[in-house]
């Protein structure tokens, strides 16, 4: 007894090639980011919250200047700026945990989708996600009235989003490190203490002389100097660039490694 | 369908956990085009074979091939595609954003909307996942693993924790969209899947194929019924030679005997022996996927 009957007869062969691009594409990006931001809790944490921190912490030191003569609350827009970026690209990457946790990954082994592709569409929404944090946060700023010269605006801006790519590879590790669907509740507090010691909520100058020294270390110093760099005139310190290139490396080898073992065959 | 390979073939399958074998030696060959019931109680191994099938797992030994390729080629050109029993789904995606993101993975798919229809969940396309229910969510996984038109689908319990109506919409959604060539597996410890839509029902047992036939081979394994009587210092050696008769077992007074020809048994004990209380029952693939899955006990 036949009672799955056939109804259709294929009369061509689909076409079985291999997806472009491992299928990465456009249109996913697009429905990460609708998913994105449809989240009330990544929108909050990433485009409200470090606007609001400005308001009240930036706004009351309006009318202070810097050494050379620019405004303090540009200062923390700045900071502000490099936190939100950093929150929302964490956040993106560590969503690869709720997927993990959820099983969605395992759907996906099942679909020609090249595991790399999927790790590329992670960064691609978390840096646009990171782009737009840094946009609302300047946004914020301006309408507050902080006044720079273009070339600030410009230079500080790419360097908080650039440098929030080091967090997208933060995010990832962790998130291929517990497979936890609510990752964020353990990554939330460790980027806020991250983001101290970065000198984003204080300069790193009114902490204790220890911690200054153990400051220089962390994961968030270097993008903080490099993102402020064309405001305080400081010029692009080395110690920045290599303290962002080696976080880079270690969360990105870190994150690759984590990746390839999840993608192993049991 | 101008393949010429077998769409499954599972040769030693074997995989352990710790001490436990969970897949034994496991041999297995599907033609293209049958549908075949993956048949066995809980833990039997039905997923950790699907596993390897799909090469989720890898096996400890023996070899897998499906669609005359290995398994990641098969899912690379999607022509498997599968409905897993612990597959998830994203809960902040809407049902319709769900397919479309997944029909962004391949080089080509059937159009989302009629794999949506074909499911039977176009007019949920807008819901969130996490509110849909069970037997939507399953229905949503099945139109994903339709937009392939894969020439291999496998379903693993894909009705589990269903209703009756949930499970019958399910296997009408499956129905509609059968097509010649497309070869089906599907995992069940519903007795009653597997007879209504099975071509070929495979028991499985501890990891090892114990049945393999079609609906009515299976069934045939279980005809005939179990005479039972009454009868004090029964003669089982003159009752095993009587015609039909499979076999004989007596427990103290009583008589059990499993034949083909219960009128005969019947008559030949009532008329020849001292029986009395005579019952003749039948068996029913129920009692013969009880006998044939569940661990041999003595006889
Ligand atoms: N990852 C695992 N680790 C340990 N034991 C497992 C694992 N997966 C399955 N098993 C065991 O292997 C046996 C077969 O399981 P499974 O293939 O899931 O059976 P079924 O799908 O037929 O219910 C069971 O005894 C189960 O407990
Ligand atoms: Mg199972």
């Amino acid at each position: 007894m036949t009672t799955v009957s056939a109804t259709t007869t294929r009369t061509v062969e689909p076409d079985r090639r291999l997806p472009a691009l491992g299928g990465f594409c456009l249109g996913v990006l697009r429905i990460e980011l609708r998913r994105v931001l449809r989240n009330r809790r990544t929108l909050a944490f990433t485009l409200i919250m470090p606007g609001v921190f400005f308001l009240i912490f930036g706004l009351p030191q309006g009318g202070q200047s810097l050494g050379n003569g620019r405004p303090v609350t540009a200062y923390v827009m700045i900071s502000l700026a490099v936190y939100a970026a950093m929150v929302a690209t964490t956040s993106v990457g560590g969503a690869v945990a709720t997927e993990r946790a959820l099983g969605w990954s395992r759907q996906l082994r099942l679909t020609p989708l090249r595991p790399i592709a999927y790790v590329a569409t992670k960064l691609a929404t978390a840096m646009t996600l990171g782009l737009l944090a840094v946009v609302v946060e300047f946004l914020v700023g301006a309408a507050a009235g902080v006044r720079v010269p273009a070339y600030v605006w410009l230079l500080s801006g790419l360097a908080a989003w650039v440098g929030s790519l080091v967090f997208a590879a933060f995010g990832l590790f962790v998130g291929y490190l517990v497979p936890a669907e609510n990752v964020m509740q353990i990554i939330g507090p460790m980027l806020a203490v991250l983001a101290m010691f970065g000198g984003l909520f204080v300069p790193v100058e009114v902490l204790p002389d220890v911690l200054q020294q153990v400051a220089k270390f962390t994961p968030v110093y270097g993008v903080g100097v490099l993102a402020r760099a064309p405001l305080t005139g400081d010029g692009v310190s080395v110690a920045g660039v290599a303290n962002m290139v080696c976080w880079a490396l270690v969360f990105g080898i870190g994150a690759a490694r984590l990746f390839r073992r999840d993608t192993a065959r049991v | 369908m101008t393949s010429t390979h077998p769409a499954v073939e599972l040769d030693g399958l074997t995989k352990s956990f710790g001490a436990l074998t969970a897949v034994d030696g496991l041999s297995l060959r599907v033609r293209p085009g049958e549908v075949v019931a993956f048949l066995g109680p809980n833990g039997a191994g039905k997923t950790t074979t699907i596993d390897m099938l799909l090469g989720l797992a890898r096996p400890d030994a023996g070899t897998v091939r499906i669609l005359g390729g290995t398994p990641d080629d098969a899912v690379a050109h999607g022509r498997v595609a599968a409905v897993l029993q612990t597959g998830g789904l994203l809960k902040d995606l809407t049902v319709g954003e769900t397919v479309e993101m997944s029909s962004h993975f391949y080089r080509h798919t059937r159009p989302v909307a009629e794999v949506l229809e074909r499911a039977g969940i176009a007019d949920i396309a807008g819901r969130v996942v996490g509110r849909c229910s069970g037997g939507q969510q399953q229905r949503l996984r099945f139109a994903l693993a339709l937009l392939p038109d894969p020439d291999l689908m496998v379903l693993d319990e894909p009705t589990t924790g269903m209703d009756v109506e949930g499970r019958r919409d399910f296997w009408q959604a499956l129905r509609r969209d059968a097509r010649a060539g497309r070869t089906v597996i599907f995992a069940t410890h519903y007795l009653d899947e597997a007879d209504a839509y099975a071509d070929r029902i495979v028991l499985v047992r501890q990891g090892r194929i114990v049945a393999d036939g079609t609906t009515a081979e299976i069934k045939n394994l279980a005809a005939g019924r179990t005479v039972r009587a009454t009868l004090p210092g029964a003669d089982q050696a003159a009752l095993a030679a009587l015609p039909g008769v499979d076999a004989v077992e007596v427990r103290g007074d009583s008589v059990l005997v499993r034949t083909g020809d219960s009128d005969a048994l019947a008559r030949h004990l009532l008329t020849r022996t001292a029986a009395r209380d005579v019952e003749i029952t039948s068996r029913n693939l129920e009692d013969a996927f009880l006998a044939l899955t569940t661990a041999q006990t003595g006889a």
